[in-house]
């Protein structure tokens, strides 16, 4: 009995010694993730365990759990924002040695995602992180409505160009709009569902990937945290404002607090023509056509530029981990193109350059090619550990001028960099 | 050893310490020592996510701030409207039903039963499921109003006029059957002999219901209005899950902008001194509102 349970014992002893805990969003591409490490753990024995937080609490648990020191994870999948967070308080672990030692190196890995979602000061060569997961903001159409020929000719004789991926910002509104309260199959149909949500980051990252394709700019790029002119410029108001048209024509009735699922849902339903959301959707999206919906892909459209709103992370060590020999051994395996290959494969957006610039990527799926033209043109929000404190008052101004209607786009920029002032000063850099 | 063998030699006074003693430490360690410790970081710049940073002391600056902030004044109006409306229509919403229910009918238990199930449910259930009432192209509330009254297409948390309603309407849904209970209570309490002796004297209904009903249950409606009182002033989940304090900040209650300046933005210094002011505000009108009830009470 005492040998049973001295076995017993020292099994789940040494299974504990052999397992780590990784913590991402619950989404599609953490199912993958999950599928994937399933070689990893026949390989080295280690067991990975998996939290998959929600999206609307994801930051929340996240950065609750790094401020407090937390071992509940040994990996983490941080939203790029965090990296600025994750360097300077000392919640993540320095790669470079280990890369070094293991001959990982960044510039087999898309400039884009290293730059984003690794570095910290950005742009310099200090590595949080190891490029996991690239994404960016992007469209999904309803390629079989568009393909209507009656629905073609009507909307060409009404604008004179011909119904498809819109060619900017203007098209898109077009387009939209054409699809408004439009009743096809006997059913109501509505324009776009685009973020419009209020608690998290959706309306910022929705609104920026307007502000961005205008041209719009965080700060001086000679003088950093000058914002003035740059984030509340004429192009950035006019993006401001035609994000608030975009709602109000398009949006369908109730679209007011929005974010991935909602727009997933409205799409999915066959409310809209048009989403907005993240490439991380789109394995999903494509292979859920069923009932005559095809579904068709698009970067952003440019306006003034071509830009897309970066989404996307990185694979970091917590520095609390117990555990960081077995974590950085994941990383490891990870960083292998055959293990990038399959991540891609099974709907994970990798980073590595030998998948990106396989010739048969831009086919490889009716997504790929937009996915690379976006992460040519990707912007971030911004990447400083006080992050947080800087998307909430741009989530309260943006909700307020663009859903509730409320004052004017220019009084909600001025607003948000007067908030930001604040915020960069109790923090020292102005 | 028996209990009595246990204790004897202990004064009665020394058993009631043992008694109330875990009661106690428990009190001050999740009550008292938080709220100490919370004063203690509102005269400091702390941020508590920034590791390593010391806190500094600044004084009064942090309670200054958050006075002179023309933001924090409007989440202060947005939940005293939410007060004001949620208390008003709960107080005539949950009287007007007891008094229902206080007459003996076919299927009173039942009834009972069913209006009190939505203060069953949990805040962030109801806030959930609330939001797919209000959907203004499938939800079942905007149907029932279409059916009486044609609006056409209207969103409940969408539209800045309409979200604090939105608010008020679930919190009333979900609130006014505790309001009711009480009052019920209240009523039951009341003498038949006072209302068989009214008949005597020949007074009407309506001076019945001024004279002995609403006198005898205004105590007690005072006291569920109390307790309404102090939980909306917290109130946080319900909300959150149903507009997230938008559109804008059209529905941001003060306690949904303070978990966000502590644990959101971790402006841990000035959120204690927020909350501080929160906490004496509540408690002031709390004790101001208890000494006017006992008065009424003792009339």
């Amino acid at each position: 009995m005492i040998l049973l349970f001295v076995s017993l014992f020292s099994f789940s002893v040494n299974s504990n010694a052999k397992s780590i805990t990784l913590g991402w969003a619950a989404w599609d591409p953490a199912n993958a993730l999950q599928e994937l490490t399933k070689e990893f753990t026949s390989e080295t024995g280690i067991e990975v365990n998996f939290e998959f937080v929600p999206w609307p609490n994801f930051a929340d648990r996240m950065l609750n759990e790094l401020n407090n020191k937390g071992k509940t994870f040994d990996l983490l999948i941080g939203d790029s924002q965090w990296i600025g967070a994750g360097a300077v308080y000392g919640h993540y672990v320095k790669l470079n040695d280990f890369f070094d030692k293991e001959g990982i190196s960044m510039s087999d890995f898309s400039p884009a995602t290293v730059y984003a979602y690794s570095t910290w000061p950005k742009g310099s060569e200090n590595y949080y992180a190891l490029p996991a997961m690239g994404d960016a903001l992007a469209w999904a159409y309803r390629k079989d409505w568009f393909d209507r020929p009656e629905l073609k000719s009507e909307f060409k004789k009404k604008h004179g160009y011909d119904l498809g991926v819109p060619a900017d910002w203007n098209q898109l509104h077009d387009m939209c709009s054409f699809f408004q309260g439009r009743e096809i199959d006997g059913q109501k149909r509505y324009g776009a569902a685009i973020n419009t949500e209020r608690g998290s980051e959706g309306i910022t990252m929705g609104v920026t990937a307007a502000m961005y394709a205008w041209g719009m700019e965080y700060e001086n790029p000679n003088k950093p945290y000058d914002m003035e002119g740059y984030f509340n410029s004429p192009q950035a108001v006019e993006a401001v404002e035609f994000y608030r048209k975009l709602y109000e024509d398009c949006a369908p009735p109730g679209h007011s607090d929005a974010y991935m699922v909602a727009n997933l849902d409205a799409y999915k339903s066959g409310q809209v023509a048009f989403q907005m959301n993240w490439y991380a959707f789109w394995p999903g999206v494509s292979k859920e056509d069923s009932g005559g919906r095809v579904s068709g892909f698009f970067a952003n459209p440019k306006q003034n530029v071509a830009a897309a709103t970066l989404g996307g992370q990185g694979i970091s060590v917590v520095k609390y981990s117990d555990k960081q020999d077995l974590a950085l051994e994941y990383i490891k395996w990870f960083a292998r193109p055959d293990v990038q290959q399959k991540w891609w494969d099974l709907g994970g957006y990798s980073c590595h350059n030998d998948v990106l610039n396989s010739p048969s990527f831009p086919t490889s799926t009716v997504y790929a090619q937009g996915f690379l033209d976006s992460m040519g043109i990707v912007k971030d929000f911004w990447q400083e550990p006080t992050f947080v404190e800087l998307m909430l008052p741009m989530q309260e101004a943006i909700h307020d001028y663009v859903v509730n209607g409320k004052g004017t786009a220019k009084g909600a920029l001025d607003k948000i960099i007067e908030e930001w002032v604040e915020v960069f000063e109790a923090d020292g850099k102005l | 050893m028996s209990v009595k063998k246990k204790f004897k030699g202990l004064s009665d006074k020394a058993v009631g310490w043992l008694f109330i003693g875990p009661t106690v430490l428990l009190l001050l360690a999740i009550n008292i020592y938080p709220l100490v410790y919370a004063i203690k970081m509102s005269f400091t710049n702390f941020y508590a996510n920034k590791i390593g940073r010391e806190p500094q002391f600044v004084g009064l600056k942090n309670y200054i701030k958050v006075l002179n902030k023309e933001a924090i004044w409007e989440k202060m109006q947005v939940t005293a409207s939410f007060m004001f409306w949620t208390l008003l229509l709960q107080a005539i919403i949950g009287l007007g039903l007891a008094l229902l229910l206080n007459r003996k009918f076919k299927g009173n238990e039942l009834l009972t039963t069913l209006i009190v199930l939505p203060m069953m449910l949990s805040p962030a259930v109801v806030g959930v499921f609330w939001t797919y009432l209000y959907n203004p192209q499938v939800g079942l509330f905007n149907y029932v109003v279409n059916f009486f009254y044609d609006l056409g297409s209207f969103d409940m948390i969408g539209s800045s006029t309409l979200a604090p309603w939105a608010i008020v309407i679930v919190d009333t849904w979900m609130w006014t059957p505790f309001t009711m209970l009480i009052c019920l209570a209240g009523l039951r309490s009341v003498p038949n002999y006072l209302y068989e002796a009214a008949e005597v004297d020949r007074a009407s209904k309506w001076q019945q219901f001024i004279y002995i009903t609403l006198p005898s249950v205004l105590p007690f409606l005072l006291l569920a209005l109390l307790f309404r009182g102090i939980e909306n002033f917290k109130m946080f989940d319900m909300v959150v899950e149903l507009t997230s304090g938008g559109p804008g900040s059209a529905t941001e209650l003060a306690s949904i902008n303070l978990k966000r300046e502590a644990f959101e933005k971790w402006k841990t210094g000035y959120s204690s001194a927020f909350a501080v002011i929160l906490f004496v505000t509540i408690f002031g009108f709390g004790n101001v509102y208890v000494k006017v009830m006992n008065k009424i009470k003792e009339r």
